[in-house]
């Protein structure tokens, strides 16, 4: 079924609108020191949803291109044409109330441009959004909440926060991830361009959405939805895992946190204060749900949904005072002594 | 004709002490003095929106700035936009039709005079209310805030467990207050047009401008009523222990979007009609030329009403409709285009074989002509629900939606207001300051929205008061910036016009602009009466048989 939809086929002769796209969004993707860019550009899909969209958006593009070019050149043809003259003072041009003929032409014209573009569209809408669920398909449910991602593996047991790890999709075995969208709080956007249109997540209001991408990476996007004070720095990371890593990593999150001597003064401080109301930490009697799951922190390249790389003076001061790195996070400042800041800081860098 | 004067008691005229013209101003009923008051209020209006949009454009100028904290930025683009929508363009739109409905009908006034000026302080007290959320936002609880839960403050967030205090409740109050003056002023409209037409005017001569203020107005009773009716099941959600909206309690978040965007979308129509009105009535005139296809532009008027208020879930395609919903809805969207495409060709159609005059109101005139149709284009592509799924939510939607309002409908006033001031003040805009402001404008104005497309196009969502360096948004967002100035320089240049022309301008007579339409019959500006005599007309272009008696235009219609 997906193998099938890989290609569309509306992209035939299309190539030189998206040429232009391409050029132009790939030139602004490029930062000045030369890097390319972390790829969040939706003409640059990595996936068959991402593709079928860019596919019919060039199709689209050409169409509305050409009516641009016709209609812009009749506004600047009639402009410059029948600009008034120094010879014609006084006197009134012919005075022309309309043709039937003329509007019928323009009114048929256009309805048939409508119907072609509709039936495109109809195709793609059906072909991404009733895609049947495959049986091989990774399930995660994702819930948005205020400045993070929360997500759930029902069938493998595993949770983790804003830094969601799906397996690469071979289209001769595809293995698509089907979301599942929900939100604990307001309304919030799951939006990775280059894998994905953006679905919302939206209290009681189970939304679904999926995606196969087809190379390994990590794609970015973050949060499209507007939900509050912090809705620019929810980020969002996906990692695209070739089949062994995905499996290792599965492996690694399904462990319980592991658990170091070393580090139980940090433990204490973490257990003894209110971090354990809204953070779990597995295999310990830290079960929050409100704040991110911490059990596998140490395995995430950031920290405040992305706002902040993982480093050790980035966690000790987002501890120490959240929003000096996120204001208006909701998580508090603790008001931790330097030394139960310093061990709790050590105790969450265990957590591998 | 119409133009020979009344002898006005003389007590009447003379200008008293300033307080007396204060006290007539405050308490005028006549239809174009309230137009006057509508027109400056949201031009004052306009200013403060623009001081929030360049606050916004400067935190954005560059990524992790720092000038303004994320409550700020919040309340800034929720400010922003109510302001423009209701308190800008609204308003401005129906000073216009308050001005302009009764000159054009060769009526006495409005229907219903005292409604009139009713629905204006409405209107403006609504303004004023929600402005005075910045003092007053947290009520007792100490400092004030304004509402920061963006322009359709989207349900939960409006609830009071996400907006405790009371600054979302001086948004829904004023938006609810100007809402019941637009539902006046739309009751006033329609009953002027059906019942106060001067002998002869049939509602088949009535010029474009009547007739499109006439579909505007029934639009706005179905539109504005569903967000009055929303506004109040909130205030019940937030005090009355009511759960519509309250998700915590099995309320729906979406319920909240289809009201809002029932309204929201009709409304985007509401905005344009007026100028398609405004453009309908200055493209023929510098172009010598009669309409082009005048019963067709009629019937794609009434057309695009009826099809827009079964749009309106084009803004939510990303809410997770199923495949039917979106695709029905990309058809109606899609479908939109047709009416509003034999428009701009029936405008190509009036300036075909004209001979067009080059004036400042004719140069925005064109400007809108290319603006709108690229606002157009992009509108098609984000009705292709799929690739709004990608659009929506992104600085795309942020530009193509200025190209409609700022492109389309700033440009279209801007047409109108140079077009219409001799009439309304007796003196001509500065045509020089006029070159300076539209030049300007175009310039800023293409520099900013039109790049802004690109960083939507490359992942930039809206409502982020700041990005992460890195992505290619950096130059864009800057370039954006600089735009944003020029355009507000190019609207300080025309504000300095209209303070200075109206002391320095040009004294023009009745018909400065040797038109057709019954508004050009009397002095400018207009007596108390409008009309010493009732006219009569006998075509659509009464000017026109007068000036040509010899080719009248009632002899071909």
């Amino acid at each position: 079924m997906l193998a099938r939809r890989t290609k569309s086929n509306l992209c035939g002769g299309w190539q030189i609108v998206l040429l232009l796209f391409w050029s132009a969004s790939a030139l602004w993707a490029v930062e000045p020191d030369g890097t390319p860019g972390h790829g969040t550009n939706i003409f640059s899909p990595a996936s068959t949803p991402a593709k079928s969209i860019a596919d019919l958006s060039v199709f689209v593009l050409v169409i509305t291109g050409v009516i641009f070019v016709v209609v812009f050149a009749l506004i600047l043809y009639s402009v410059i044409k029948f600009r008034a003259r120094a010879t014609d003072a006084g006197s009134e041009p012919a005075q022309v109330y309309g043709s039937t003929q003329i509007e019928l032409a323009w009114t048929i014209i256009p309805i048939l441009i409508v119907v072609v573009l509709f039936l495109a569209t109809a195709r793609v809408i059906h072909a991404i959004q009733d895609a049947p669920e495959p049986a091989g398909a990774v399930e995660v449910t994702v819930i948005g909440h205020q400045y993070w991602w929360e997500f759930r593996y029902p069938k493998l047991g595993i949770v983790t926060a804003n830094e969601l790890h799906i397996p690469v999709s071979d289209p001769s075995h595809p293995t698509p991830t089907f979301l599942r969208l929900l939100s604990a709080d307001t309304d919030h956007s799951f939006w990775v361009p280059e894998l994905a249109g953006k679905t919302d997540l939206i209290p009681n209001h189970p939304n679904r959405m999926w995606m196969d991408p087809q190379h390994t990476g990590v794609f970015l996007g973050q949060c499209a939805q507007y939900c509050g004070t912090q809705h620019a720095k929810m980020l969002l990371r996906v990692s695209v895992d070739g089949p062994e890593d995905f499996a290792a990593w599965v492996r690694t999150q399904r462990r319980p946190a592991v658990e170091d001597a070393g580090a139980i003064a940090g433990r204490r401080v973490f257990e003894g204060n209110a971090c354990m109301n809204c953070h779990a930490v597995g295999g310990t009697p830290a079960d929050g749900r409100f704040g991110p799951d911490l059990t596998h922190l140490m395995s995430r390249a950031t920290i405040a949904a992305g706002a902040a790389e993982n480093t050790h003076d980035n966690l000790r001061l987002w501890i120490q005072n959240p929003s000096a790195i996120k204001p208006g996070s909701l998580m508090p400042a603790m008001k931790l002594s330097d030394a139960d800041l310093d061990a709790v800081v050590s105790y969450m860098e265990t957590l591998h | 004709m119409a133009s020979d004067a009344i002898t006005v008691p003389v007590g009447q005229t003379e200008a008293g002490p300033w307080v007396d013209e204060l006290h007539q101003w405050l308490t005028t009923v006549d239809h174009k003095r309230l137009g006057i008051l509508y027109i400056v209020s949201s031009l004052l209006f306009l200013a403060v929106g623009g001081v929030e949009a360049l606050i916004i454009r400067i935190q954005l100028m560059h990524s992790h700035n720092n000038f303004v904290s994320p409550e700020v930025f919040n309340r800034m683009f929720t400010m922003h936009g109510t302001t423009m929508i209701f308190f800008v363009a609204m308003p401005v739109l129906f000073g216009f039709a308050n001005y302009l409905v009764p000159l054009m009908i060769g009526a006495r006034d409005m229907a219903f005079p005292r409604l009139n000026a009713f629905s204006f302080w409405l209107s403006f007290l609504g303004g004023l209310l929600l402005y005075f959320s910045f003092v007053g936002g947290s009520g007792l609880y100490g400092a004030g805030s304004a509402p920061d839960v963006g322009w359709w403050s989207y349900a939960p967030l409006g609830a009071r467990a996400f907006s405790p205090g009371h600054s979302s409740d001086y948004w829904t109050l004023a938006l609810l207050v100007s809402g019941f003056g637009s539902i006046g002023t739309a009751i006033n409209i329609i009953a002027t047009i059906l019942c106060l037409r001067c002998p002869g005017m049939k509602i088949s001569r009535m010029p474009l401008l009547v007739w499109m203020n006439l579909v505007m107005a029934g639009m706005v009773l179905l539109a504005i009523t569903p967000l009055s009716a929303a506004q109040i099941m909130l205030l019940i959600d937030r005090y009355l222990g009511g759960h519509f909206f309250d998700t915590q309690a099995g309320g729906s978040a979406v319920l909240w979007m289809h009201f809002f965007w029932i309204f929201g979308h009709p409304e985007v129509y509401i905005l344009i009609i007026p100028c398609f009105a405004f453009m309908s009535e200055i493209i023929p005139v510098f172009s010598r030329k009669p309409i082009f296809g005048y019963p067709v532009m009629v019937a794609a008027t009434v057309c695009i009403a009826f099809v827009s208020m079964s749009v309106w879930a084009h803004h939510m395609f990303t809410i997770g409709m199923n495949s039917y919903a979106n695709s029905f809805f990309t058809l109606t969207t899609m479908v939109v285009g047709i009416p509003t495409g034999i428009k701009i060709f029936n405008w190509i159609g009036t300036m075909w074989g004209g001979r067009i005059q080059f004036k400042t109101a004719m140069l925005f005139s064109i400007a809108f002509l290319f603006q709108f149709l690229i606002a157009g284009l992009t509108g098609i592509m984000m009705a292709a629900s799929p690739f709004d799924w990608q659009l929506s939510l992104s600085y795309f939607v942020v530009a193509h939606f200025h190209y409609v309002i700022v492109g389309g409908i700033l440009f279209a006033l801007f047409g109108a207001f140079y077009y219409w001031y001799p009439k309304m003040t007796g003196r001509m805009l500065s045509e020089r300051l006029g070159q300076w402001h539209f030049w300007l404008f175009l310039i800023g104005f293409h520099m900013t929205f039109d790049v802004m497309h690109i960083p939507g196009i490359l992942g930039m969502p809206r409502r982020i008061y700041t990005y992460e360096p890195g992505r290619g948004w950096d130059t864009l967002n800057f370039i954006i910036t600089i735009g944003a100035f020029i355009q507000a320089l190019a609207i300080l240049v025309f504000l300095t016009n209209l303070v200075i022309s109206y002391f320095k301008g040009a004294r023009v007579g009745n018909d400065p602009w040797d038109a057709w339409t019954l508004e050009w019959s009397t002095s400018s500006p207009p007596p108390a009466y409008n009309f010493a005599t009732v006219p009569t007309v006998a075509s659509r272009r009464p000017l026109w048989d007068l000036k040509h008696p010899e080719d009248p235009d009632s002899r071909y219609e």
